[in-house]
């Protein structure tokens, strides 16, 4: 369980670590708090050449009040989002479901921009921000884009990050602050991956359709058809048991196959639909 | 230590249990490592390498971390405090004293991860409630006690139930 060998690199501004990473490109990683990619190091899942090592480039931490939309740096921690009095006025839904990221020990060190580069399908901050309508910004030696989070998860552990770029920011939506939202997850173990997770954000000003996610189930959080059809309305008693067997059954052989999993998520929906009502 | 040419070594200097040290390390050795083979400090142990279980949990710069998550050449700079550092300050003598009271221990693997967990957790909230004390020593495995013992363990130290030795 020791990682590969590997040359290390630890640049002090960005344009140094996109010329590094752009000069090694297909050879480096970037480590950001290491809380995924160090595991994956280690059990020999991720072997690079080189690791760049993004931790003194304090440009990319913190966050940022951007006026309709809050700007949070990569390298900002877990933790340092739970501690952020903008993000529990602004953001609650984004800090209650990093309350289930892991355990204090591994929140003092993760990184929101390693967590979503990292794209682990059972993680909850790809799916938060997706469900946020959260767009990601990717910076490269030559330009800056942003790309939003429907078009960023492309397989598993997979992203449209390419190569030379470095996912800097994301950029997430406020919402009005009496706005219900819903994240819910079952797990075996307080902090452990979830088995299932569902999260509901309703539409605002800044987000123009209600979003509802599932996670931890396929290669990606996606956003359930579904589930959105069941905003509003009648609810989710008339929920469609059927359009959500079809939705896992995309990621399981059969149905037998999807059977331990399709209790679970109805269940969690059941209560995440209760939890928007007033 | 062997070190391939392309692979040199590099130097970290940092403060342990606030002794200063300079070390020449490879990239690839994590800190767990580091403090057990370079500085001795074999309290940290190394459980499952991969962030899960808890043992080789340490304090970097006043907060608890996984050591086999770091690199050692990411502490370069930092002030890292161990179980052996809490235990010869005295922090951590009361939870020391209700561990061994309260048979918080069997094969004693899992004690200083636990221990450094729950220092920190006392630290910021002194009087937790077994919820608290549950959820805080959640993420450190023990294999031997069935957990309650050390709840036991770590609420009989915040609520001053034991005698202080």
């Amino acid at each position: 369980m020791k990682p590969t060998s590997f040359s290390y690199h630890r640049p002090g501004t960005l344009p140094e670590a996109l010329a590094l990473l752009s000069e090694y490109q297909g050879a480096a990683r970037i480590l950001a708090g290491g809380q995924s990619l160090m595991p994956l190091m280690a059990m020999r899942m991720a072997r690079p050449e080189r690791v760049i090592d993004i931790n003194r480039i304090d440009d990319l931490k913190g966050i940022r009040d951007a006026g309709d939309t809050l700007t949070i740096g990569a390298l900002t921690r877990y933790n340092d989002i739970l501690r952020s009095p903008l993000i529990a006025a602004q953001m609650p839904l984004l800090a209650e479901a990093i309350g289930h990221v892991a355990h204090h020990a591994i929140r003092n060190r993760g990184t929101i921009g390693g967590s979503l580069a990292l794209a682990d399908p059972s993680a909850e901050t790809p799916a938060t921000c997706l469900a946020l309508g959260a767009r990601i910004v990717a910076q490269s030696t030559s330009r800056e884009r942003e790309i939003a989070t429907d078009d960023f998860f492309d397989g598993l552990m997979s992203t449209a990050l390419e190569e030379h770029e470095i996912l800097v920011a994301v950029r997430i939506p406020k919402r009005p602050t009496a706005l219900p939202h819903a994240f819910i997850e079952f797990a075996r173990r307080k902090g452990d991956f979830a088995q299932a997770g569902i999260i509901l954000a309703p539409a605002h000003d800044g987000m123009p359709e209600n979003r509802a996610v599932i996670f931890g189930i396929g290669p990606t959080p996606w956003r359930s058809a579904a589930l959105e059809a069941a905003f509003g309305g009648e609810g989710f008693a008339a929920a469609p048991k059927a359009a959500l067997k079809d939705e896992l059954n995309v990621y399981f052989a059969d149905d037998e196959a999807a059977a331990f999993k399709l209790p679970i998520v109805m269940t969690l929906a059941q209560r995440a639909f209760a939890r928007l009502k007033p | 230590m062997t070190v391939s040419p392309d692979e040199p070594e590099v130097v970290v200097r940092l403060t342990v249990n606030g002794a200063a040290e300079t070390r020449s390390v490879s990239p690839r050795q994590h800190l767990a490592d580091f403090l057990r083979d370079e500085l001795g400090l074999t309290g940290t142990h190394v459980g499952c390498e991969h962030g899960v279980c808890g043992a080789c949990t340490v304090l970097v710069d006043g907060d608890i971390v996984r050591s086999c998550l770091m690199l050692a050449v990411q502490a370069d700079g930092a002030v890292v405090d161990t179980v052996e550092g809490l235990s010869d300050s005295g922090e951590i003598a009361v939870l020391q004293q209700t561990f061994l009271a309260r048979n918080a221990l069997q094969c004693g693997f899992c004690t200083p991860g636990m221990l450094v967990t729950a220092a920190d957790l006392l630290r910021s909230v002194p009087e937790p409630t077994r919820e608290e004390v549950r959820e805080a020593i959640s993420a450190n495995y023990c294999r031997c006690t069935g957990y309650h013992a050390i709840v036991d363990a770590v609420m009989a130290a915040a609520h001053g139930t034991e005698q202080k030795p």
